[in-house]
């Protein structure tokens, strides 16, 4: 395994697979009665976040607790870009306190991969979200989420070859929808973005994904087997990406009548929170083919793996 | 080197045989009754295999048990305490037989009895699970050098060896042949 | 007053091998086995060349205000260690260069160093906030004799403005240096928009926003017949337009950065800040289309955009950091690789780009002189076989050099300002020119 987890595409086919297959591991031991693993007792992990989000943070917080580590949360918001040397400075701080892994969420893309290569700290950093670059965690619980409702019981060893995957909302600014291409793309699934054209890269040539403006046709013709929706963020809808939200939701929004348009096994999936009514309307959300729950769900088991698989055995070259 | 089989397979049915029996009679002694309150968890990967053959014995003497009632397996992978030095293992599952463990005859299950390590985080894992009413180990091989105080119930053959020999166990559900072999 | 100084065997740009006697701050004397006369120092320049002082229309010499970054002193330094015998200094000072007292102060500085001719470039704008023409005419008047405006790290975007500076910069012989950058198609942005901005979640800088200023501004210097300099030319577009501009008979001249020529957006993908300038590393076609453009006349000059910063300032997450890049001390080196080793052109052509062309752009005279007996002695000696691999040491007080580990061919093995030498053997002269200290 490698040292760092900074982006989906560090994984082979086998080290995804191997994640994985350690988070169904993980998933048995969060259903039953003691939660709880010795694994990484007398390590410390810092849950370094410079950006608010009580839900990646607490995700994290869980899978560490269950692994027995020493939990610190340093939350130094507002002290991003606006001062140029704070990430240093907290960098050699938690240096000097001893964080065998720093988990790092950042508005800056690249944060986690400078605090990575920087000679600041030693530890291992998982990167928990850099501004509009990545989410290689978020990219793994979605891969973990597809492969159980496909495979069930059957999916350790499984990768996701053939499934056809639609992302769709807000391309350009989307770390999950960057993390996703590359990993699924790894894992031998079909990625297809849509989105309205001012909400995709002007050069999407490097993406692992096929490009769509129109939602309806790309459901009709490559009938996908997961749709996943992005969360719209508040700051576009006054920057002219698009006219008014409720045009958006009309032509990019999910809703029953795009529910009923897909297959019987397709899956709904949305990595929250939900902006109901806008990027989704509440029928798709609450119906049995949504697996919003089952993400967050499977996030705790995602990030015990990964944890799990960063601190223990040789480390292979620093990625 | 030179590879020497100190076990054939009619060596390792036997002493399959003879532990699955001896499990019996210890346990008759405590309950009552041979099968009753009896669990067998096998630590993977060729514990198991061997806890499904002694499982299968003791269907054989005890008409009314069938081996899966007694049978799980413990995953000890997430209770090593030689996580940064030792390659990562893949997680497999664990598997707890319906009737639980809570006050139950728990036998542990593994190929060879070593340095103790592997029972000591065994025994760590079952406390997350319940609490039986005693646990004891049955192992094929006990080649000594432990490093704890651990010791096996139910032995199959006892090997004096020196710490720089491999003991390999292969059994044909996973290998090619039924031994034990010294290299 | 400085000895004589005789340089032997020395190769001029032509090819032509020689001897050249500078005596005070003059050359007096170009021939074949010229005998040293006494109190002379001989310099041996057997496979060596000599060429022009180099002149540099694009430095950030950071005083006064960010002296942490540089100062006029350290700034000259490493000029001269890259072969530089004049620089025009940038106006993003602090205060900003918008007066003709802050001119006369830089000015000042340039000649109390005494390592190269340090020229100011005033301030198109007060403040340089786009919206007030600074007094370019009292800058002209003052002292340091200002020819070139520049409001550079920001875009005289209001086209009113710009006209207006195109304009009246003519009654004094002046040139506005225009730093084209749409404000608005580049809020936000931290490298080129394109291909590896997607894959990185950076903010795209479009080509499009420097293309664009661009063609207006050529086409506004073609309505009220003023001259208009482009700064740092970072995209094929830019150099179509350019060339289209030059056909037409348009008086624009153009400039490249050593960075541009040979370093693409591909290296952002380390997130290292080093690689972070404005404009942005664009792509290898880019690169290729600015070399051509080189080489056949459409881009006229080097300028090095040297722009030093403190650690902190890109010790940092990539938006944090600071744009900009050292330059003085690898853009001979750089013009030699893309000129010279390439095959494509000749030293004649190096001399054009790095001395002759940007004195005539600022109207400076006495700088880019030839190698010829009257020129004032700003010589520039290379080794053109060295082969060195750069190092983070380095002249400036500065250490944002993208090129440190890099190969790069040639090396500066003395600079003469005029007669007076700044860097003999390699090594930097412990006090500059007129100084006794
Ligand atoms: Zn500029």
């Amino acid at each position: 395994m490698t040292k760092h987890l900074l982006s989906a595409g560090d994984l082979s086919r086998e080290q995804a697979i191997e994640i994985l297959d350690i988070a169904e591991g993980m998933s048995n031991v969060n259903d039953r009665e003691i939660k709880k693993l010795p694994t990484l007792r007398g390590k410390t992990v810092v849950n370094l976040f410079f950006e608010d989000s009580t839900r990646t943070r607490i995700s994290f917080e869980v899978a560490e607790k269950r692994l027995s580590a020493d939990v610190i949360n340093f939350s130094a918001k507002g002290s991003s870009v606006s001062k140029g040397e704070s990430l240093k400075d907290t960098a050699q701080t938690l240096e000097a306190i001893g964080a065998d892994a720093v988990v790092i969420r950042h508005s800056a893309s690249g944060a986690a991969n400078v605090l990575a290569h920087s000679n600041w700290i030693q530890g291992s950093i998982i990167n928990a979200g850099d501004g509009t670059h990545e989410h290689p965690t978020q990219a793994l619980l979605d891969a973990f989420t597809m492969r159980k409702r496909i495979h069930g019981a059957q999916s350790p060893g499984k990768a996701l070859d053939g499934v056809k995957v639609a992302i769709v909302g807000d391309i350009l600014h989307s770390r999950v929808a960057r993390s996703n291409q590359l990993l699924l793309s790894t894992l031998g699934a079909e990625v297809h973005f849509v989105a309205p054209p001012t909400l995709l890269p002007q050069n999407a040539s490097g993406f692992k994904a096929a490009l769509h403006y129109n939602l309806d046709e790309m459901l009709a013709t490559e009938k996908p087997d997961v749709v996943m929706m992005l969360r719209l963020q508040a700051e576009r809808m006054n920057a002219s990406y698009f006219p008014t939200e409720r045009e958006y939701a009309r032509i990019w929004g999910f809703n029953a009548g795009r529910l009923g348009a897909l297959k019987d096994s397709a899956i709904v999936m949305h990595p929250g929170p939900m902006n109901r009514g806008l990027e989704i309307d509440a029928v798709t959300a609450d119906s049995p083919r949504s697996t919003v729950l089952e993400q967050v769900t499977n996030g705790v088991s995602i990030r015990m793996a990964v944890l799990y698989s960063l601190l223990s055995g040789e480390r292979s070259a620093d990625v | 080197m030179s590879a020497r089989t100190v076990l054939s397979s009619d060596d390792i049915d036997r002493a399959v045989t003879r532990i699955a029996h001896e499990i019996l009679e210890a346990n008759t002694a405590l309950q009552k009754s041979g099968a009753k309150n009896l669990v067998l968890l096998g630590i993977p990967t060729r514990g198991v295999l061997l806890a499904e053959r002694i499982a299968k014995v003791i269907a054989r003497a005890e008409p009314d048990v069938k081996p899966e009632d007694l049978l799980g397996r413990l995953d000890i992978t997430m209770y090593r305490d030689d996580l940064a030095s030792n390659p990562t293992r893949p997680v497999t599952q664990t598997l707890i037989p319906s009737q639980g463990i809570d006050d139950k005859v728990v036998v542990l299950v593994d190929d060879v009895l070593f340095s103790g390590r592997t029972i000591r985080a065994a025994l760590d894992a079952l406390n997350d699970f319940g609490r039986p009413r005693a646990v004891k180990l049955a192992v094929l091989v006990d080649r000594g050098h432990r490093e704890l105080p651990i010791r096996a119930d139910f032995v199959g053959k006892n090997l004096p060896t020196s710490r720089e020999e491999r003991i390999n166990v292969q059994l044909n559900e996973t290998d090619d042949q039924n031994a034990v072999v010294i290299e | 007053m400085s000895k004589q100084i005789l340089l032997k065997n020395a190769q001029l740009a032509s090819g032509e091998v020689t001897d050249i006697l500078v005596a005070g701050d003059r050359i007096v004397e170009v021939a074949t086995a010229i005998t040293a006369p006494s109190e002379t120092e001989v310099l041996d320049c057997t496979g060596l060349v000599a060429l022009p002082g180099f002149v540099d229309l694009h430095t950030h010499l950071r005083e006064p205000g960010f002296e942490q970054s540089e100062t006029v002193l350290t700034g000259t330094q490493a000029a001269a260690m890259g072969g530089y015998t004049a620089v025009h200094a940038m106006a993003n000072t602090m205060p900003v260069a918008d007066t003709a007292g802050v001119v006369e102060q830089i000015a000042g500085l340039g000649i109390e160093a005494g390592y190269a001719d340090v020229y100011p470039i005033g301030a198109v704008t007060v403040g340089l906030e786009g919206k007030q023409m600074a007094e370019l005419g009292a800058m002209a008047n003052s002292k340091a004799k200002v020819r070139v405006f520049s409001d550079d790290g920001k875009c005289v975007h209001d086209p009113v403005l710009m006209r207006r500076a195109l304009e009246y910069v003519k009654a004094f012989g002046g040139v506005i240096a225009q730093h084209a950058q749409d404000p608005r198609l580049t809020e936000g942005a931290q490298m080129n928009e394109g291909k590896v901005s997607a894959e990185l979640g950076l903010t795209g800088w479009p080509s499009v926003a420097e293309e664009s200023i661009i063609a207006r501004d050529v086409l506004l210097a073609e309505h009220v017949d003023s001259r208009v300099h482009i700064c740092h030319l970072s995209t094929r577009g830019s150099v179509e337009i350019v060339k289209w501009a030059k056909a037409r008979g348009i008086r624009v001249t153009a400039e490249v950065t050593p960075h541009h020529l040979i370093l693409d957006d591909e290296l952002v993908r380390s997130y290292d800040a080093v690689y972070k300038v404005n404009p942005p590393l664009r792509t290898q076609d880019d690169v290729l289309a600015l070399r051509e453009a080189l080489i056949d006349g459409t881009i006229d000059i080097i300028g090095t955009d040297h722009a030093p910063h403190p650690i902190e300032a890109k010790d940092c997450e990539w938006n944090a950091a600071a744009f900009g890049m050292l330059g003085l001390e690898t853009a001979a080196s750089i013009a030699q690789l893309v000129l010279i080793e390439s095959g494509k052109s000749d030293w004649n052509r190096l001399v054009e780009v790095l001395a002759t062309k940007p004195a005539q752009i600022a109207g400076d005279a006495e700088n880019g002189q030839p190698i010829a007996v009257g020129s004032i002695a700003n010589i520039t000696v290379i080794d053109p076989k060295a082969n060195r691999t750069v190092v983070a040491e380095s002249a400036s007080r500065s250490i944002n050099n993208p090129y440190v580990g890099m190969q790069l061919p040639g090396r500066v093995i003395h600079t003469i300002y005029r007669g007076y030498q700044t860097v003999k053997n390699g090594e930097l002269a412990s006090r500059g020119r007129g100084r006794n200290d």
